[in-house]
């Protein structure tokens, strides 16, 4: 947008330099963005032209040969395999818990209540990933050896407030008219919850769990404590040590041989394609039920 | 983008007859041309909210516009300082001429157009900082740096707030009342001194006795300033306005609404005498 | 009143009082547990890693903080914490420095520059720079942040600005600087989507306001918008910096290791969390191990207080534009 032309009747003051200022400040707002998306840009096309030349088959399914001086074929399958298991103890354990926790403080706390174990879950929420691996070693580890199931508490911690959170949100979207409803019939306050308001809130539940999922997917620090001292046979116990894809490819970052990088990026590569799909069709699904809601 | 709720003055008597302070307008010939509008079309997103205006606005006079709700009062005036830009799907055509230039022309910077032509808004839109603050943000920020406190002083005056307000200037400007905020964002926008004052019904959301002091304002300052005022109040265009411009709503093909200026005239031929039947429909109340 | 009467005038379904009050007991009682199990949980956090910093704790009291040491040679052993809060303090402060502007350059980006078209998807871009895995941000600045770094930046740097001992010798890849870096990267998200929020939320009658006194949008921005969101702004911060206190993985994967405090962002250090991570694979003594823990505490110490910094500082930002609701007459 050029000068305005000069009359009597347009004052200009300091224009032109203010003018200037703007521009400098649109300037910088837009290479402010063009920074965060190149440095997207830039992880993720590394992540995938070096991990895509690495991916095939054999990463599922053949175990880690550590030390191999061959070019025999070796995978992390091991590491597949345990993310499975501790990722799914890891939902088994938290879903339930943070349900319930959205259904105690939304359908029967009082506001105090609400408001107290509301900031008990933020503080849950931030302790770090690191402190939670030492919190499960101490509790779990100490004295009984690491296991997929302490792997496993540790992300349900992470994973809890997450739950609980999503779940306190559906529910409090759920009409209350509904419950005055159902209650109006005579239908006793659980099983109100149970049969009625809950339903309502499978969509939001899924939603909330597969984003959950997809943040402790990638979650390194708190199974460093608890469950990374592992064979190389793929182990399906959670009572042992379970290998598992973040720690896979810590370890292998660690490492001097370009052959262990190779698979680390290949795993890196699906790890992030699994956490962008998981966290963009959480996302999706989100939007696509608020717009629902909404259209009621 | 209309105004909130108009509420319809229902007079039974056939014409309007109300008492002003007003000084009588200088003689035509005499009165100098600071806007001249032609052919305005104002479009948002496709639908038309008015629709060929062409009226010229005079200085130091207190224009009126009037007419009913959703008849594009408001979004005339916004035309006037270029602040529909702000609003995304927002078109217009023809032109808008002030002191002779076409302020609507591609090579013109809105924010010069809007240090000329200021505005204050339906409701009260105080910055969230202290009194003396929102006065003096604006013209430290313009580079009217020398005297600032006098400059707020005598802002603070002009809008009659500075008797209730010079004793707390750093207190927050969300604490005073609706009808003192009000009189805040006037005396904001004339401490900046600019050329013409918008107002889009600027009492709406006031109480009387707040409404009395911004129209004696008004009558003060139009010596100084030119003021054109969006009201859905009558009898206040009447108290007020030198010139009053009656819009009305008409329906084009595929029924799409839109307003058009009706006429446009000296206050007192506008509710005496109109020429239109539409307007002389609207002032005695007969339509809604 | 006759049985016939009673009968007719009985409810179709007796009020057996009990059942009913059990089955909402019951539920109550089951979710509730849960919401007490997890205020235990987090009380249970807070001892647990008290008790295993105890070794520590009671050899070393509140001298492990300061001191710069961390010797696990048996019959030489000594632990602190020193070095390895400079390394967080230093790390987490400079990530804070480079991320904020940055976050608000995209946030304004977002809100008020951005094309509509352009809007919800770079939205979502920035977003999922949030969901990168830390362990694959690591991997990526081992193997590709590091080496450019010390090939191409690292000695630009320290040639132009080698004279203030912050830009000293380039070492490997590994460096305090690429630990910024990429915490940088890790938090830019946070504050960016947070700040997104509020700008939006800065009323358009405000903005409108400003911009019809002749202003040019960076001055309404600045002006209005900026003080109006500062609350939140603030919080977002404290936010991001808890973050980068709490990063493990991607740190110690790039930070290169080290026990000392030196001035030189270009050399290796350390950092609470990165420690901790770094000496995952086992210690030799109770003591190691309890250090290791003490660490811990000082961590969670930090984030703690971060976290509730946070909180209180969001608390005063609703009261105080819950007044500004309440302000018109």
């Amino acid at each position: 947008m050029s000068a305005g032309i000069t009359t009597p009747g347009l004052r200009l003051d300091r224009l032109p330099r203010r003018r200037r200022v703007n521009r400098l400040m649109e300037v910088l707002a837009w290479t402010a963005a063009g920074i965060a998306i190149a440095i997207l840009g830039v992880v993720v096309y590394s992540v995938a032209r070096k991990g895509a030349s690495e991916l095939n088959l054999d990463l599922l399914t053949k175990p880690p040969i550590p030390f191999s001086l061959t070019n025999a074929p070796q995978g992390l399958a091991n590491a597949f395999a345990g993310t499975l298991v501790i990722v799914g103890l890891a939902t088994a354990m938290a879903l339930p818990v943070g349900i319930l926790v959205a259904v105690y403080l939304n359908e029967f706390a009082p506001a105090s209540i609400r408001n107290g174990v509301g900031i008990v879950l933020d503080v849950l929420n931030g302790v770090p990933a690191i402190v939670i691996g030492i919190f499960v070693f101490g509790l779990l580890v100490v004295g009984h050896g690491q296991s997929g199931f302490a792997g496993a508490f540790a992300l349900a911690c992470l994973m809890l407030p997450l739950v609980a959170r999503s779940t306190m949100e559906v529910l409090a979207l759920v009409p209350n008219a509904l419950r005055e409803a159902s209650l109006g019939l005579g239908i006793a306050q659980w099983r109100t919850t149970l049969s009625i308001v809950l339903p309502q809130t499978i969509g939001g539940i899924v939603t909330g769990t597969i984003l959950a999922v997809a943040r402790v997917a990638g979650e390194t620090a708190p199974l460093l404590f608890t469950s990374s001292f592992v064979g190389t046979q793929t182990n399906w116990d959670p009572r042992h040590g379970l290998q598992s894809i973040p720690v896979a490819i810590f370890e292998l970052s660690e490492s001097p041989d370009p052959k262990d990088h190779a698979r680390a990026w290949a795993a890196a590569l699906v790890l992030l394609l699994f956490i962008l799909f998981a966290s963009l069709g959480g996302r999706w699904l989100a939007t696509r039920s608020r717009r629902k809601i909404a259209a009621r | 983008m209309e105004g909130a709720e108009e509420k319809m003055s229902t007079t039974i008597e056939p014409t309007v007859k109300v008492e002003t302070r007003r000084h009588p307008m200088p003689p035509r010939e005499q009165l100098e041309r600071i806007f001249r509008i032609e052919g305005l079309d104002a479009v948002y997103s496709g639908k038309p909210a008015v629709k060929d205006v062409t009226m010229e606005v005079y200085k130091n006079l207190v224009t009126a516009i009037i007419g009913p709700s959703g008849c594009g009062k408001s979004t005339f005036i916004r035309c006037l300082n270029r602040m529909n830009d702000l609003i995304p799907g927002f078109t217009q055509t023809g032109a808008i001429r002030y002191h002779g230039q076409d302020i609507c022309g591609s090579d013109i910077d809105p924010v010069a157009v809007r240090r000329n032509i200021g505005m204050v808004f339906q409701r009260p839109n105080p910055f969230p900082k202290s009194i003396y603050d929102n006065v003096a943000w604006g013209l430290k920020v313009l580079g009217m740096r020398d005297g600032v406190d006098e400059r707020v002083e005598r802002a603070l005056t002009q809008a009659a707030l500075w008797d209730e307000v010079k004793d707390r200037l750093k207190a927050s400007a969300l604490s005073l009342s609706g009808g003192q905020q009000q009189r805040l964002c006037i005396a904001r926008a004339i401490a900046v001194e600019p050329d013409v004052v918008l107002m889009d019904e600027p009492a709406s959301a006031l109480d009387p006795i707040a409404t009395q002091a911004i129209e004696a304002l008004m009558n003060n300052l139009k010596n100084e300033y030119t003021f054109v005022i969006v009201t859905h109040n009558m009898q206040q265009a009447a108290r007020v306005a030198d010139m009053t411009a009656f819009f009305s709503i008409s329906h084009g093909e595929e029924g799409h609404r839109y307003g058009e200026l009706v006429e446009y005239d000296a206050t007192e031929k506008i509710f005496t005498a109109p020429s239109d039947k539409r307007t002389e429909d609207y002032v005695t109340g007969r339509f809604g | 009143m006759s049985s016939a009467q009673a009968s007719a005038d009985a409810p179709r379904r007796p009020f057996t009082g009990r059942r009913v009050r059990f089955g909402d007991l019951s539920l109550q009682v089951v979710a509730g547990a849960a919401a007490l199990a997890t205020t235990v949980l987090v009380g249970l956090i807070v001892w647990k890693v008290i008790d295993g910093a105890r070794p520590a704790l009671s050899k070393y009291g509140l001298g492990f903080v300061g001191r710069i040491a961390w010797n696990p040679v048996l019959g030489h052993e000594l632990y602190g914490a020193g070095s390895f809060l400079f390394g967080t303090a230093i790390t987490s402060v400079l990530a804070l420095i480079l991320a904020a502007p940055l976050a608000m350059g995209v946030a304004l980006f977002l809100t008020e520059l951005a094309p509509r078209v352009l809007r919800a998807p770079v939205t979502a871009l920035v977003e999922t720079l949030a969901a990168v895995p830390s362990v694959v941000l690591g991997l990526w600045g081992i193997l590709v942040l590091g080496p450019a770094l010390r090939d191409h930046i690292e000695p630009t740097l320290h040639s132009a600005l080698g004279f203030i001992p912050l830009f000293g010798e380039p070492g490997s890849g590994s460096s305090i600087f690429t630990a910024v870096i990429v915490l940088t990267i890790m938090i830019l998200p946070i504050v960016s989507s947070i700040s997104r929020e509020l700008f939006l939320g800065v009323p358009h009658e405000l903005k409108e306001g400003a911009l019809a006194l002749g202003t040019t949008r960076w001055e309404m921005v600045r002006g209005v918008m900026f003080p109006y969101a500062r609350g939140g702004v603030a919080a977002a911060l404290i936010l991001g910096l808890g973050r980068a206190l709490g990063e493990a993985i991607a740190v110690t994967q790039v930070i290169g290791g080290g026990v000392f405090i030196k001035a030189n962002l270009f050399g290796t250090g350390d950092t609470l969390a990165s420690k901790i991570a770094a000496s995952y694979q086992g210690s030799t003594t109770k003591l190691q191990t309890g250090s290791l823990v003490y660490l811990a505490l000082i961590l969670l110490v930090f984030s703690l207080a971060a976290n509730i910094a946070a909180q209180w500082v969001v608390r005063r930002v609703a009261h105080r534009h819950g007044i500004t609701r309440g302000g018109h007459a």
